[in-house]
């Protein structure tokens, strides 16, 4: 066993003071495995020792929140004992080196998190960010990705609902991947980390352990630089089939009363699992890493201890009914194997061939890890750029609409949702491609609205603003669809917080999620944080994603985006400023990308929302759509298109410049379809809730007009949306 | 009537077929692979997934597991037997059906609405069907149906095509064809039309706020001609 010096500590990601620490807490030098555990522990990915502090102040109550972060994933409660079990969480580093494994195992570790809480996964969604289109990575990154989400997510049956795909330079050397899942649990059958009691039979379930995906953890929390390559090894391997029987065999021993705690084995594997289910229960753990099933000769201690193999579970049991445990993982050919028991020692002790190999008091590992009150600047509101009619001369409408519905960042995603089994359990009542995915809850007339948001440009120009608005996104998407916004999860995607301008975007996000989710009572109840995203001192824009679900009491009341009649009339809810300021308008038009992100004001934002959701009680709406990237003549194209029908645009009224009106980026806003019949009603209780709202236009013929400054047919612009992706990925 | 769904580790539309069937009015059991013999049945289902992980070949494993003697015997007398899916994989796989199913010609996997036209009705998975189109779901890696041309020619010659590929009004033509599939062939049966089995799932379709309803066309009408 070679020895430990300052040296090996540093090549194992820690700081020169935190080695210092380790020895001094110890008040000896650690051995190798020892290290190894604590390097896994200390790491960013593990202890969030950079973010605590500000994580804290997240908004994480409310009447509906049965469990808020610190557990395997956020509860929250949805009515007649039924509840779901949510988290989001990024799998960022290992899909840039291996986008096929990496995304695979991404989805396969956040589903573990979510069926380890007893809850059967009904829904997963990603987000993923790639560099831009034009970088030589993009296509094969993209491609892999794809397909390591859908290889994973089709073989366990769960369906993948909906998602959210942003190109970028910035991820040029960085991509984000981060998945989704929802499960639903009986509110009294839910299943926690935090073991109880002593001598209780330890037990490893699942697949044997490997050599792969040894130090992924402390990889997830380095930068990348030319030799990342060589990290090829550190990325696990998914292998789908067995999670699928671990899924059943877990849901089957969990239908009974012998499990005290359970916990997958996520990031640093073995290490983190077993330290956090004592260390919640304030106990002490024994292993007997012998017992350990191995997939590979001769491994180590310290490899057993680190390896990130995946499809393991831990779980704490009551003693004596191992044998009617080992029965379920049997009948599905799953390993099981007591590995150890729980102790009053407040230590983890390891042994190995019947020797010690390692002892190390849990709390030095947990309660004493780093906490770092980093430095950081506070960005400043960037000034506004003033436009001039000059700058819109040459420009036409249906130009700017055509070349908007091909940007990258707006054109339709269905090669990728394709490739995604949406419809596996029957319950898809609203797929990928529209303002949410809604899936049933199984046998009743409830139903689970749920999206992934980021907007990385406006976290960009003004972290504060930024953070806000992704919540109020979500917040929206849940509205659309005519769900009531339950909770978010969010993964925090960022570049290196030891940059005070990264703290800073940090920071700054995290207070403006705050504040949103509080003011709109959209609680944050898990999540993750994904720092060191950045290659050769290129940062990622700071990229927060947020993950919401809603509420359906009754699925037949779901909202979708197409337009549906003739002669029914459009309204757009909420005031349109014609704010251009960082719109994709004004970056793929304009060439322009300065200034302020559209402000975000929660007062108009719950508003108008609510008021939606009061029309839709009512049966007022026929259609709705929430107006975000691209403006209003964007929104209503990707209607008509959804619909296949026409609109004819009334004239916009007031001052507003034209380009300003259809594609400003102004927050809080709808598009709603109301039939001619319902049209007084509506507007006397938008003017009686003081809604502001402009009548859009009138559905009518297979082409979008609006005076003699618009004339576009549906086909045309169809066309170019639909194909873009397609096309990209051919060439 | 008594409807059997057999289970392998990986199947993952075995709840949604018993869903369905159920609806549907079968009183349907779920059948452990691992079991040897199948319970009294009137039908017997191999539900979509991927059985044994489709290690190896999709449907090849399963197509070696203990259940699957007796569903080759039930098959044999004359029982119904419909394969949806890796379900039709295992038949083909089994030898209970001809030809095989290789990876979609563009490799990717397909999640879709497709149409299907009904190709033959004297059977009872059709027979009272009034449409000729139907509008169902795939979702598969690998559909693309493959066979020799002596075993096409035999195969068209007793009219063991059930549904093939096409547009909403019909038209079968390459064009309409999602995987590739040979002579766009989405379903097939054996020569005595007691066994089906097709990559389209109807048991996806049996509502009006799923894909669609079509499903449910195919299930009243299987139960309604037992």
């Amino acid at each position: 066993m070679s020895r430990v010096n300052e040296q090996i500590a540093i090549d194992h990601g820690l700081k020169k003071d935190e080695y210092k620490k380790i020895c001094d807490l110890l008040k000896r030098t650690p051995n190798i495995t020892e290290l190894g555990v604590f390097s896994a522990m200390w790491n960013e990915h593990c202890s969030y020792k950079s973010s605590r502090k500000h994580l804290k102040k997240l908004h994480t109550k409310g009447d509906q929140v049965i469990q808020g972060p610190g557990e395997n994933a956020g509860v929250v409660d949805i009515e007649d004992d039924d509840a779901i079990v949510f988290k989001i969480e990024s799998h960022n580093h290992p899909s840039f080196i291996e986008p096929y494994q990496g995304a695979a195992t991404g989805v396969g570790g956040i589903m573990r998190d979510v069926f380890t809480m007893g809850a059967r996964p009904i829904a997963n969604l990603n987000s993923i960010h790639f560099g831009s289109i034009d970088h030589e990575k993009t296509r094969n990154l993209l491609r892999g990705v794809v397909k390591g989400i859908g290889g994973y997510g089709n073989c366990i049956g769960v369906p993948t609902i909906a998602g959210q795909t942003c190109f970028d330079d910035s991820y040029n050397g960085n991509i984000l991947v981060n998945a989704m899942t929802l499960g639903l649990v009986n509110k009294n059958k839910i299943f926690y980390s935090k073991a109880a009691g002593i001598n209780k039979p330890v037990i490893y379930v699942g697949s044997k352990t490997g050599r792969d995906g040894i130090h992924g953890a402390s990889m997830a929390s380095a930068i990348f630089d030319d030799k990342i390559e060589e990290k090829k090894p550190t990325v696990q391997v998914g292998d789908p089939f067995t999670e699928k029987l671990l899924l059943e065999a877990c849901l089957e021993l969990m239908a009974g009363k012998s499990i005290i705690s359970i916990q997958d084995m996520g990031a640093a594997g073995l290490t983190s699992s077993s330290i956090e289910m004592a260390s919640k229960g304030d106990l002490g753990i024994e292993i007997d890493l012998t017992k350990v099933p191995c997939r590979e000769e001769n491994m180590t201690p310290y490899e057993i201890m680190l390896s990130e193999s995946q499809e393991r579970m831990l779980i704490v049991l009551e003693a004596g009914k191992e044998d009617e445990a080992k029965k379920i993982f049997d009948k599905w050919n799953l390993d099981f194997a007591v590995i150890g028991k729980t102790t009053n020692s407040k230590n983890i002790e390891l042994f190995f061939e019947n020797k010690k190999v390692a002892e190390i008091p849990i709390d030095f590992l947990a309660e004493n890890a780093p906490m770092y009150d980093r430095k950081w600047t506070k960005a400043k509101l960037p000034k506004e750029n003033k436009f001039s009619k000059n700058d819109f001369k040459s420009l036409k409408l249906s130009e700017c609409l055509n070349k908007l519905l091909t940007d990258p960042n707006i054109a339709d995603k269905e090669w990728i949702w394709d490739q995604y089994d949406h419809t596996v359990m029957g319950d898809t009542i609203q797929k990928p491609g529209g303002n949410a995915g809604v899936v049933r809850v199984h046998g009743t007339n409830k139903a689970v609205a749920a999206a992934v948001d980021s907007s990385a440009t406006y976290c960009h120009a003004h972290p504060l603003t930024g953070g806000k608005q992704v919540v109020c996104e979500s917040w929206r998407n849940m509205i659309s669809v005519g769900a009531k916004p339950i909770a978010i999860t969010n993964c925090l995607n960022f570049g290196n917080p030891e940059k005070e301008k990264n703290m800073g975007e940090f920071v700054e996000c995290v207070e403006g999620i705050t504040e949103a989710s509080k003011y709109l009572n959209y609680p944050v109840v898990s999540g993750n944080v994904s720092f060191y995203n950045e290659t050769k001192d290129k940062g990622i824009k700071p990229t927060p994603s947020i993950g919401g679900i809603g509420l359906l009491s009754d699925y037949k009341k779901m909202v979708t985006m197409e337009l549906k009649n003739d002669g029914n009339y459009l309204l757009v809810i909420g005031k349109t400023e014609g704010h251009l300021d960082q719109s994709i308008f004004a970056k793929n038009i304009l060439s322009n990308h300065d200034g302020p992100p559209p402000e975000i004001n929660l007062f108009n934002e719950k508003q108008n929302g609510l008021s939606i959701l009061n029309l839709k009680n009512k049966n007022l709406i026929d259609t709705c759509h929430d107006v975000s990237l691209g403006g209003i003549l964007t929104a209503v194209s990707k209607m008509s298109i959804k619909g296949n029908k026409g609109v004819k645009l009334f004239p916009i009224e007031g001052l507003v410049n034209k380009f300003e009106y259809f594609f400003g980026e102004d927050q809080g806003r709808y598009i709603i379809e109301i039939k001619p019949e319902n049209l007084e009603n509506v507007e006397k209780i938008l003017k009686e809730d003081s809604i502001h709202f402009d009548k859009l236009g009138i559905i009518e013929s297979n082409q979008i007009t609006y005076g003699n400054e618009l004339k576009i047919s549906i086909d045309d612009i169809k066309e170019g949306y639909k194909k873009w992706l397609k096309e990209y990925m051919v060439n | 009537m008594k409807s059997s769904v057999i289970i392998f580790p990986g199947s993952n539309c075995d709840r949604d077929m018993d869903v369905a069937l159920k609806k549907f009015g079968f009183k349907n059991q779920m059948v452990w692979h691992h079991d040897s013999e199948i319970p009294k049945s009137d039908l017997i289902v191999l539900p979509g997934g991927f059985s044994y992980g489709d290690y190896l070949r999709c449907g090849s494993i399963a197509s070696k597991s203990r259940i699957i003697k007796s569903v080759i015997d039930f098959a044999n007398s004359g029982g119904l037997v419909l394969g949806i899916c890796n379900g039709f994989q295992i038949l083909t796989e089994t030898g209970l059906l001809p030809g095989i199913l290789q990876q979609n010609k563009y490799l990717n996997f397909i999640c879709k609405n497709v149409f299907v036209k009904i190709k033959n009705k004297e059977n009872k998975y059709f027979k009272n069907i009034k449409k000729e189109v139907l509008e169902l779901h795939i979702a598969h890696n690998e559909g693309n149906f493959f066979c020799s041309n002596d075993e096409l020619k035999s195969i068209e010659d007793n009219r063991q095509i059930a549904v093939t590929y096409c547009d909403d009004k019909g038209n079968d033509s390459e064009h309409n064809n999602p995987n590739g599939a040979i002579k766009n062939i989405a379903g097939i049966f054996n020569k005595d039309k007691n066994i089906l089995g097709m990559m389209p799932h109807p048991e996806r379709m049996i509502d009006p706020f799923l894909s669609g309803e079509d499903g449910s066309l195919f299930f009243e009408n299987l139960i309604g001609s037992m």
